[in-house]
């Protein structure tokens, strides 16, 4: 009984070792390239020329993160990523907040406020998900000219709110089909009427899937950079087009540290918000019906 | 308090008609209950009193006057739905309060109100709570509160007890009535559980696909049913609906089932004279409700039967026959029959009902 015991443990014991290191092999594997991000971009220029890549810096500077936050030259500036990252929060975050509220309503009505037609309406709105960037670009751009909005931050902000109504009108539709219609008719009796239903009742409950639509909306938006190119130019571009920028110039010697600390600083935010948000996110995706 | 008269009312989704022509008047703190099963129609004529649906054609009339164009909170009703319908990110005194607060009463009126329905049902340790911290009964209770500090002219209830638990059930439905008698404010309530329908209600109106099939006091619907659906809707175990044959005798009738073993005959049948001249020899359902049976101690007249099988209730027995064909069920006293064995029993001559054979309503 004693050695089959031991052996017993002997073999649970080889089999986790074989588990964890392969679960810890594979994390080093996919972490390798942030590894390198990091490590190159607080290694002083000469260092990486000289060949070293993946090992840790003899010397250690943030010269690289201060140059790509203000100075690094795009082709047509040398200010950095800083005006471009205001630019990218200027635009997120209305395009964000607009996007979902306009989502939020239109889920509202569509499931609470059926009207002939709204399956339709829903349908065609479905559509807006599966349309790819491109097919939309040159329409855009002309509504946007007729608007008189071309090259502008406004415009792009419109440009995102709309894309995004699919999506976040998808997500609420589907959060509040699960609640229960009677809750509308017992507010309906209790006077309430289509907005005070919405602020008092509907909005309240539908906290999770409000993260859920923020989340995707900020990743979406601020990652973007087929409509930030498309549709801003020069000082009003965004920090994936002003990225791109930085590091597709070349004159003299490629700065790798610069590119790698512009590129981390343009990720900062959708990974803060991940990190912040992130348990709402899966909370809010796997949330059904609110019991009741 | 109000009278309610529903006046040949119809509601129809396109071409599909879902009522049709109802008729319904009740009065000053009755309690009407809406009878059903499932698709009958009887949520939607509910949803049309509260004004949650509208009305194709015909009038609603609460306290005598019409409702048809009023919004559901210009109606002065207050509705108790079978999911409850809290609002789930309030708490309970707040999903009370919620009704008054948009009417505009002032806080303390509001609080006041509250604490005396929260008397009235018992709930007020309940009051902080959120409804997912509640059990099904003590939602009841607070979706009860939330119509009851309204004070309305009509209660409206749709199926309230049918997501509670048998023992809940029963328990809660006291409540009920213990509320009507209190407050005598009227009621119409929306089930398909005819025990409830039975135990709480002044009026019963049973309906099926879209029709009233009956409507009057619980008694007159279980004693005198209009047809042999109400007949078999209404009472557990249901009413035996056997097809037999009327014969005249004298001032009275006799039904007679040809069986297997020969023709039984239940003898002294009160009929009107135009329904014995009318079906004099011809086929008729007979009806006649389990508790009717009893069994014959002495040897005499009475129905010659073989028990099939036995089901103790505690109370009493349900002993099951064959008769004219069909399965018959009886409610005999405990330990009165066993099975297979051969019993005469005897019939309450004055509660059968007998019915049409093809239209199955009620003969006079």
């Amino acid at each position: 009984m004693a050695t089959n015991a031991t052996s017993l443990r002997r073999q649970r014991l080889i089999g986790r070792t074989v588990i964890y290191g392969a679960l810890l092999f594979m994390a080093a594997f996919y972490l390798m390239p942030l590894w390198v991000m990091i490590i190159t971009s607080i290694k002083p220029l000469d260092e990486i020329y000289a060949g070293s890549f993946i090992g840790l810096p003899k010397h250690i500077t943030f010269e690289a993160w201060r140059s790509a936050w203000s100075e690094a030259c795009n082709g047509t500036a040398c200010m950095g990523l800083k005006p471009y990252f205001v630019n990218s929060i200027l635009l997120t975050i209305p395009a964000v907040l607009l996007s979902t509220s306009i989502g939020a309503i239109n889920g509202y009505v569509i499931t609470k406020w059926r009207f002939p037609g709204s399956n339709v309406i829903f349908g065609l709105l479905l559509f807006g998900c599966f349309l790819p960037f491109q097919a939309v670009i040159l329409p855009m751009a002309q509504t946007l000219g007729f608007l008189g909005l071309a090259g502008t931050l406004p415009g792009l902000i419109l440009v995102h709110t709309v894309y995004g109504i699919a999506f976040t009108t998808l997500f609420f539709r589907n959060y509040f089909i699960g609640i229960p219609d009677e809750l509308v008719k017992a507010a309906q009796i209790d006077g309430a009427g289509f907005i005070r239903i919405f602020v008092s009742i509907m909005l309240p409950t539908a906290l999770p899937i409000i993260v859920v639509s923020c989340i995707w909306q900020f990743t979406q938006i601020w990652n973007d950079f087929l409509f930030g190119a498309s549709f801003t130019a020069g000082e009003n571009a965004p920090i994936t087009v002003a990225l791109n920028n930085i590091v597709n110039v070349s004159m003299g010697r490629k700065q790798y540290n610069v590119d790698m600390a512009a590129a981390m600083i343009a990720a900062l935010p959708t990974l803060i918000v991940y990190v912040v948000a992130g348990r709402y996110f899966v909370r809010g995706l796997t949330a059904g019906a609110v019991k009741g | 308090m109000a009278t309610l008269e529903i006046d040949r009312v119809r509601k129809t989704y396109g071409s599909m008609e879902v009522l049709k022509e109802v008729s319904i008047s009740i009065g000053d703190g009755d309690f009407l209950v809406l009878l059903g099963p499932s698709g009958c129609g009887k949520s939607t004529l509910l949803n049309m009193i509260a004004g949650l649906e509208s009305i194709t054609s015909g009038e609603v009339r609460i306290a005598g006057d019409v409702v048809n164009d009023l919004p559901p909170k210009d109606r002065d009703i207050a509705m108790v739905f079978q999911s409850y319908a809290l609002y789930p990110t309030m708490t309970v005194r707040q999903n009370i309060e919620f009704g008054m607060k948009i009417r505009g009463i002032a806080p303390e009126a509001r609080a006041k109100a509250t604490q005396a329905a929260a008397e009235m049902l018992q709930m007020g340790h309940l009051l902080d709570r959120r409804p997912s911290q509640l059990s099904g009964g003590q939602r009841q209770r607070v979706a009860m509160g939330r119509a009851v500090v309204r004070e309305p002219k009509l209660f409206l209830f749709d199926e309230p007890l049918s997501n509670l638990d048998a023992k809940l059930r029963v328990d809660m439905r006291t409540e009920i009535k213990r509320l009507h008698q209190r407050l005598g404010t009227t009621i119409v309530y929306v089930t398909h559980d005819q025990i409830e329908a039975m135990t709480l209600a002044t009026r019963i109106a049973v309906m099926k696909d879209g029709n009233v099939q009956q409507f009057g006091p619980p008694q007159e619907v279980y004693d005198r049913p209009a047809n042999t659906y109400v007949a078999r809707f209404v009472g557990s175990p249901a009413m035996n609906i056997i097809p037999g044959r009327l014969v005249r005798t004298g001032q009275e009738a006799a039904v007679e089932f040809s069986g297997s073993n020969g023709v039984a005959r239940i003898d002294g049948i009160t009929v009107s004279a135009e329904t014995a001249q009318a079906y004099d020899g011809k086929a008729v359902l007979v009806g006649i409700r389990p508790e009717h049976f009893s069994l014959e101690k002495h040897a005499g007249p009475g129905l010659p039967v073989q028990i099939d099988v036995v089901e103790p209730t505690g109370a009493d027995t349900l002993a099951v026959f064959q008769l004219g064909g069909v399965e018959v069920i009886s409610r005999l006293e405990p330990f009165a029959v066993s099975s297979g064995e051969a019993v005469t029993l005897a019939v309450k001559t004055d509660k059968v009902v007998l019915f049409d054979a093809t239209s199955e309503t009620r003969l006079g």
